[in-house]
Order: structure tokens, then C-alpha cells, then sequence
């Protein structure tokens, strides 16, 4: 059962020579409902100061066309270049900080629900500066409901406009609605776009293998339009562009009157409590933290506790927490390249007072390439279903020698006195440290690589 | 330095004690019969690469009006036939050319269309299909080919590079590396990380392969203190990308894996959004793109070269007007550049639409004339000998290949 070092390794962002590790599992869930240290300390802007950044580029680009071939095209020109730099230097922050949240917590599984919600609800920007834009939207959307209900993550994140705009939400339009039938009369069709309701129903909420049909995915999509965004980039909801109405989604009938996101928010709320959605959170809650293939009896507990407390998160956590399959001594899973360097720093020490100082250049070729070198662009997974969490995705050649050059070039970048490896072993291992990785960093012929051995050592990989 | 080899790791982990069947490091990659002798290099140009300036239609009495900068002065020196001629960069492949082993197909594009994005224009290009799957269940139809390969293994395709491919992304097992991944560790360090990796099957398997693949690339793996500056090597394979010659780097690697078991590599070249100073910003992708070439030509040595076909592809053409900034715009119509021994080359493929005001699409862009996907598709029927209507319909889900344009020797 509860083991404070395991509780750090698998639940958490890793053992850290300095922080302690929680003394129990009550310690642990307490953490989640505790005022949000880290990121107070490691701010990140909210979505809704960054749309700002947007708008003001967007600007920028209009004054720059609007003016070819004038003095005041160059006005625009240097403006647009200042927002763009300032965009990206912002978003070096953003990685820095969601790094030294990971470093610097005494409440890591704070910052691994916060990666995995992120991840559940995967939206990106796909052009321009919106592309920084992931972890101000996790800021506003995923983060404040990690202890909360699932239901109002889920109409967070799904209302959210990133997410309006990552799954092509801002452009589907109900094909009776009012600007659909006015763009038929110049000659044009607007209609509707499914790509967000099937991603909720599909990757949201029931999952793939949950009970719904075509009929249901168009009826949500139908029920979603007008949802769209504003000129300054925020949520608005646009009667003109809702399709009169009551649609039907898993035989409930919404709306029908006047078009209203209470009855969006209705459907959201109904899909948060329907069984698969259980089924579907809890076998991916315990896939990310535990194996592959995790005890099918706690995922049945906390499928149990999801739908007893009305999909509140904190019941399910306990559910997880509380099973002795969570706690089975050997690590199952391999950590994810994110988390496999944030718990190598953090083992090593290099946190806040190494880190704030790190040049942005530097930044990007020790920590923000080689995460891609491994397989995990930070906050780029390929599609709106996230990164895979199967082991046999990670374990490759091509990964595990990025991992390993990452080990023997990164901690000597960044610190310069490095550890004796027979105390950075123990301090990254501690009781788990096995005699060959113990031997190993003993033998090791110098400092970098023993160090290194020890970061590439199965039992530092696996959580 | 010794080259670290796997059958050098083998004999090492012999002397270690280690018994072959005990140690997962020491798990040999066996290699079934391989699909023949053919080998298929795909490559992706990404951000479109402008046709028009690569392979010049000095023939076309429109040309060189539309393009006052860049067509300005034709060089008889760079000359493939009366009608077209090559661009100075690529002025290394013009042996190439007359030996047949260099080909180009113009007017042709994939079947999207009008939003010109690059975005778009490459996962279409990539999952050769008409329209886009949604995201995170694309797949490209190099993955899809695999399963029609007899014998086929993870090995006998590679995605090289730092970025994900489409193209050879799917359901089928593939391998993928990124030359810019180097490992050097002493000898001493190489013996310890197989210590530490002796009671875990999967990490062992998988590490043995990478030390093997990390040797390949020319540099070894091993070190000996006072050799030199291991740290600076090992960056060097990093910041080689830097200095702009990691194609280089990703040419070596494909020849070494096409000179083994493997057949099929993909990668992409990129630098190609050329919207201003084109005369200037074209020339560093259309050197490299050069260089490439013949590098995979001299690294696979005469008999694989022989085999071999390298495609190149990009998502789109760009505009037939230069612009207001010395460049090109997105645009549909692209050109497609052949290589390889095996091509039967020293030709310009493709029904050439002309450039009058009314031969252009949407009175912007070249108006293609064919569907890239079925030049892709006639590469990989001649080389593996796969069915038409497995790649008409397996690999790229519907599409009409036409008549067989000879492709290959």
C-alpha cells in the first residue's frame, strides 16, 4: 500500500533530494484541494489576457496590407515583429515554468493530473502565435478543475475558444440558421462541421467503444452551432449561426426554443454523467498513472466512485489511491519524455535558481529539442486524441538514444558541479535503487556518465 | 576511436560473460527474405517548392514575362532540351540528367485544392488521399504499402529525422531515427549500460538497437579519453542541423540502412515558402536538395544506386506571377523531381498546360495536369511489383493510375 517514495515516482514528478515526498495518501489528495503554490509562483498567463497577443498581431497584419508600399507599412512591420517576439519569449516562459512547477512541487500529482487533463483535451492554435497559446488555455480551462467535477472541465474545455478553434467549431454553422439561409441567397453554403462533436463524444467523454451513432454525432454537431468566437478572439455564441430547433443526442431531446448554451451545457452535463464516460475516465486515469493494462478491479473502483459522486474527480482520485493495484512495487509504465526529464532535473537539483537564470537558447537546445528528439514535442501531439500511453510507443531505438544523449549532455549543461553518482543514484532511486544501477554508478569512469547511467536506468524510466 | 559495430557489441558482451540467450542486449535483429532489390526513396519538400524556377519552360513565350526578376536571363549552359532548363543550383545534377538519372514531372499536384495551406497541403500530400481523415487517425500511404510487401519488416522502412512523418505513419511497424541523435560514451560506459539494462527485456532490446544504430552513422559510439572532445562530437550531431547540414547527415544514414535490409526511406527537405527574395532564398533548399542526391548516389555506390528511385514531392506549386517582393505565393500546379538508377530519366514528364491568362487555374497558378499520387504510385508498382488495384485502392483509396508512364528502367 502507500509507500511515500513510490507515491512520488508514480503519482508524482519524482523523488527530489530536497522537497519531502507526502506521508500519506490523505497528505496527497489534500495537496490537490490546497491553494495552488506553483502557480503562483510560476505564473502563466491566463487564455484570457493572451488573445490579446493575437488580436494585436492580427492588427499589426491588416495595417501592413492595408498600407503596401507606404511609410506606414514599416510601422506595422516592426510592430508585428514586436508582438511576434514578445509571443514567443512568453511562451519560453510558459515551458520554463510548467518545467519548474513539475521541479519545485510538493504536490507533483497536482502537476501530472494537470499534463493528463491537458492532454484528454488536447487543443492547439494552428496558426501563428495562437500555436503558444496551449498552456494559457490549460491556465484557464483544465487547471482550476483538477479537483473539481469532471462536467464543468468538460464544459471548460469544450466552450473553450482554442478548442473552437482547434476542432473547426468557429466555422460550423446550422444549415437552417439564419446566416446559413442569407449565405444561400448570394450563392454561398455555410454548414455544418462535426470534427468537435464526434471528438467529444469520441475522446471526451463516451470514448470510442461508448454506445452513440452517426445520428447522435450530427445532432450534437447541430446542437453546437453557435458557438463561435468574437473579433478579440473570446467565446461568443451567435444566435444567427445556430440551427433552429431541438436536436436529440442519446435519445434526450435539447433545446427547441429560442437557441441557448444553456442546452449545450445541458448535453455536456448529461454526457459527463453517462456510464462510459465512467468506464472511459477511469480506465484512462489508471492507464496513465499505473500500466498499460491496469488491474481491471481498480478501474472498476473508480468507475464506481466516478459515478457515485456525480463525476467529482477528488472521490476518483481517492478510488485510485487507495487500491493496492496502484501501489504494486514494480513500475509498470514508462514515463512519458516530459516527465522523464522534469524528474531528472528535479533528482538532480536543477530547479528554480538554475533554471530562471537559463538563457532562452540554451533552454531550447537542453530541455525543449531533445523533448522532441524523444518523440513528445512539448504540447504537439499530432491529433486531438494526445500521446499515446503505451510503453512499446516509447521504448525505441530512436527514443531511448535521444533519452540517453539527453542524459550524458543536459545535467553537465546545466550544472556544472554534478553529483557524485553514487549519491545522485540513491537520491533519484532511494529504496529502489537496483544493485546494478548502484553498481553502476559506482564503476562509472567519470561523473557525466555515471550520472547518466543512472537517468537511463530501467528503474529511473519506469514509474 | 573504434567503430562500435553490433557485431562488435556482440563480441564485447561475449567478453563480458554474458550468455547470448540470457542477455536482451544481445537479442539479434533477424532479417526475413527482404521485398527484392529495389529501393524507394520518397522525399518531402516542405513549404512548397516553386516548379517553375527549378525546371525553367524557357519554351513557353508567357514565361518569362510573368517573371520579370527571376526569369530574367536564360543560361544555355543549364539547358536539358530546347523547351526547359534547370535552375543554377541544381547545376551538379546536370550529369545526372544526360546519364538519365534525373527526370522531373511538371503540372502536377494532389487533389487539394484552393486553401493553399501548408498545413493542409502536407497531411493531404502525406495521406495521399482527397480529403483529410480527421487528425489522429491519419495514416500515409507509404505505411498503407507495407502490408502489400512480402516480407516486409520494421526494418524495411525507415522515417529519418527529427519530425514526425505522415507519410510513413500507421498501422504498420516501421522504424524511425533522427541522425541528429548521437550517443558517445566510453567504453567502460557502454559495458555498465548493459548492466543496467541486463533484467529489463524491453529497455535492453531496444538500447542494443539504438547503440548499433548510433554506430551507423559513421562517427562510433565508443570513446577513448584524450581522443578528443566527446562532448563536442556528440554536440556536433546536434547543432549540425544548425549549420545546415543535417541532410547530409540523413543521406549517410538512408544510404547505410538502403545498403542493408532496408527498402524504403522518407524524409523531408524543408525551406521552400520562398514569398520573398526567391532568386536569393531558393538557392540553400535547392542546394541541399542537390547535395542530397548526390550524396545518396556516392554513399549507396553504383549497384544500389542501380535499384534505386528517389521521389521528391511537395504539398504545392506557388504562383506563376512573381510577386510584389521577388518571390512566389502559394499556388496549385508543382513540379516533381525523379533520381535514381533505376529512373528511366533524362525526360520531363507530364501534359505541360501553358501559361496564357486561360491555361492557368483560377488565372493564378499552373494548372495541373495529373494527380502526383499516380506518379507515386507507377514508382511503387515498378519497383515492388504490387497490384494496381491494391494501390488504386489499398494505398490510396481510390484513385485512377492511368496508363503506365514507363517509369523505371
Amino acid at each position: 500500500m502507500f509507500d511515500p517514495e513510490i507515491a512520488e515516482i508514480r503519482f508524482g514528478t519524482g523523488l527530489s533530494p530536497a522537497l519531502a515526498a507526502p506521508r500519506s495518501v490523505q497528505d496527497m489528495l489534500a495537496g490537490l484541494t490546497a491553494p495552488d503554490d506553483m502557480a503562483q509562483r510560476f505564473p502563466i498567463e491566463p487564455y484570457d489576457r493572451f488573445r490579446k497577443r493575437i488580436t494585436d498581431f492580427n492588427a499589426a497584419r491588416r495595417g501592413i496590407r492595408r498600407n503596401r508600399g507606404t511609410e506606414a507599412e514599416a510601422e506595422f512591420q516592426a510592430q508585428r515583429k514586436t508582438i511576434s517576439r514578445s509571443a514567443r519569449a512568453a511562451y519560453g516562459d510558459f515551458f520554463r515554468n510548467s518545467l519548474l512547477r513539475r521541479i519545485e512541487s510538493t504536490t507533483g500529482l497536482r502537476e501530472r493530473l494537470a499534463f493528463f487533463w491537458e492532454d484528454h483535451f488536447t487543443a492547439h492554435g494552428k496558426v501563428m502565435i495562437a500555436r503558444y497559446a496551449t498552456s494559457p488555455y490549460t491556465e484557464e480551462a483544465i487547471r482550476p478543475h483538477i479537483a473539481g467535477r469532471f462536467e464543468d472541465m468538460l464544459i471548460a474545455a469544450v466552450t473553450h475558444p482554442l478548442m473552437l478553434h482547434y476542432l473547426d467549431q468557429m466555422q460550423s454553422v446550422g444549415p437552417g440558421s439564419t446566416l446559413a439561409q442569407k449565405a444561400a441567397r448570394k450563392g454561398n453554403t455555410r454548414g455544418l462541421n462535426e470534427n468537435l462533436a464526434r471528438e467529444v463524444l469520441e475522446l471526451h467523454t463516451l470514448g470510442v467503444s461508448g454506445q452513440y451513432q452517426q445520428a447522435d454525432v450530427t445532432q450534437l454537431a447541430e446542437l453546437f452551432t453557435g458557438m463561435t468566437l468574437d473579433r478579440s478572439l473570446a467565446f461568443e455564441f451567435e444566435n444567427s449561426r445556430a440551427e433552429p430547433g431541438a436536436e436529440t443526442v442519446l435519445g434526450r431531446s435539447y433545446g427547441g426554443k429560442a437557441a441557448d448554451l444553456a442546452d449545450i451545457t445541458a448535453a455536456l452535463r448529461d454526457l459527463a454523467r453517462h456510464p462510459a464516460t465512467a468506464e472511459h475516465i477511469a480506465q484512462k486515469l489508471a492507464r496513465h498513472f499505473v500500466a498499460d493494462s491496469p488491474d481491471a478491479e481498480l478501474v472498476d473502483a473508480m468507475r464506481r466512485a466516478y459515478l457515485a459522486n456525480d463525476g467529482a474527480l477528488m472521490p476518483v482520485y481517492e478510488a485510485m489511491l487507495t487500491h493496492p493495484a496502484s501501489w504494486q512495487p514494480d513500475a509498470q509504465n514508462v514515463k512519458l519524455p516530459v516527465d522523464f526529464v522534469a524528474s531528472g532535473l528535479r533528482a538532480l537539483g536543477i530547479g528554480e535558481k538554475t533554471l530562471a537564470r537559463t538563457r532562452e537558447k540554451t533552454l531550447r537546445d537542453v530541455l525543449y529539442l531533445p523533448l522532441q528528439i524523444m518523440g513528445q514535442p512539448w504540447q504537439k501531439p499530432i491529433g486531438p486524441d494526445g500521446w499515446p500511453e503505451n510503453n512499446s510507443h516509447w521504448i525505441t531505438p530512436q527514443f531511448l538514444a535521444a533519452r540517453l544523449q539527453w542524459a550524458l549532455l543536459a545535467p553537465q549543461t546545466l550544472r556544472r558541479d554534478l553529483p557524485d553518482p553514487r549519491d545522485f543514484a540513491q537520491a533519484a532511486l532511494g529504496r529502489r535503487l537496483p544493485p546494478e544501477v548502484a553498481f553502476a554508478a559506482k564503476a562509472a569512469e567519470n561523473r557525466w556518465e555515471g550520472v547518466a547511467l543512472v537517468l537511463t536506468a530501467p528503474a529511473f524510466q519506469r514509474q | 576511436m573504434t567503430d562500435f559495430s553490433r557485431r562488435g557489441f556482440l563480441g564485447r558482451a561475449a567478453v563480458l560473460g554474458c550468455s547470448a540467450a540470457a542477455s536482451p542486449l544481445l537479442t539479434p535483429i533477424s532479417m526475413a527474405a527482404v521485398p527484392g532489390d529495389r529501393r524507394l526513396v520518397v522525399i518531402i519538400l516542405r513549404g512548397a517548392m516553386d516548379g517553375l524556377d527549378v525546371l525553367r519552360p524557357w519554351g513557353d513565350a508567357d514565361f518569362s514575362a510573368l517573371r520579370p526578376g527571376l526569369a530574367a536571363k536564360r543560361d544555355t549552359g543549364l539547358a536539358l532540351s530546347d523547351y526547359y532548363g534547370l535552375h543554377p543550383s541544381l547545376a551538379a545534377l546536370l550529369p545526372l540528367w544526360e546519364r538519365g538519372e534525373l527526370g522531373f514531372v511538371q503540372a502536377t499536384s494532389t487533389p487539394y485544392r484552393d486553401k493553399r495551406s501548408h498545413f493542409d497541403g502536407q497531411d493531404i500530400l502525406e495521406a495521399g488521399t482527397v480529403d483529410l481523415a480527421p487528425a489522429g487517425r491519419r495514416s500515409g500511404w507509404l505505411n498503407r504499402l507495407m502490408p502489400h510487401l512480402p516480407g516486409a519488416e520494421p526494418r524495411t522502412a525507415f522515417a529519418l529525422g527529427r519530425e514526425e512523418m505522415l507519410l510513413l505513419s500507421g498501422d504498420a511497424p516501421v522504424s524511425n531515427w533522427s541522425p541528429d541523435v548521437d550517443v558517445t560514451l566510453t567504453e567502460q560506459g557502454l559495458r555498465l549500460l548493459e548492466l543496467t539494462m541486463q533484467n529489463d527485456a524491453q529497455f535492453g532490446g531496444a538500447m542494443a538497437e539504438a547503440i548499433a544504430l548510433a554506430g551507423s552513422d559513421g562517427d562510433g559510439v565508443t570513446f577513448t579519453p584524450g581522443d578528443g572532445d566527446m562532448m563536442s562530437e556528440m554536440m556536433g550531431d546536434v547543432k549540425a542541423a544548425s549549420r545546415g547540414k543535417a541532410h547530409l547527415k540523413i543521406a549517410d544514414f538512408a544510404a547505410e540502412q538502403l545498403r542493408a535490409d532496408t527498402r524504403i526511406v522518407s524524409f523531408s527537405l524543408s525551406g521552400w515558402d520562398t514569398h520573398n527574395n526567391q532568386a536569393r532564398t531558393l538557392k540553400a533548399p535547392l542546394s541541399a536538395l542537390g547535395e542530397t542526391i548526390l550524396h545518396l548516389k556516392s554513399a549507396l555506390g553504383a549497384p544500389v544506386w542501380q535499384n534505386t528511385t528517389v521521389l521528391c514531392m511537395t504539398e504545392f506549386g506557388r504562383t506563376v506571377r512573381e510577386n510584389g517582393t521577388g518571390g512566389t505565393d502559394h499556388g496549385t500546379g508543382g513540379t516533381m523531381v525523379l533520381a535514381g538508377g533505376a529512373l528511366k530519366g533524362g525526360r520531363v514528364l507530364g501534359r505541360w498546360p501553358g501559361l496564357g491568362m486561360s491555361d492557368l487555374y483560377q488565372e493564378r497558378d499552373l494548372m495541373p495536369t495529373s494527380d502526383v499520387r499516380a506518379w507515386a504510385a507507377w514508382a511503387m508498382r515498378d519497383s515492388f511489383g504490387v497490384p494496381r488495384t491494391v494501390l488504386e485502392r489499398d494505398v490510396f483509396g481510390g484513385l485512377d493510375m492511368g496508363t503506365s508512364p514507363g517509369l523505371l528502367l
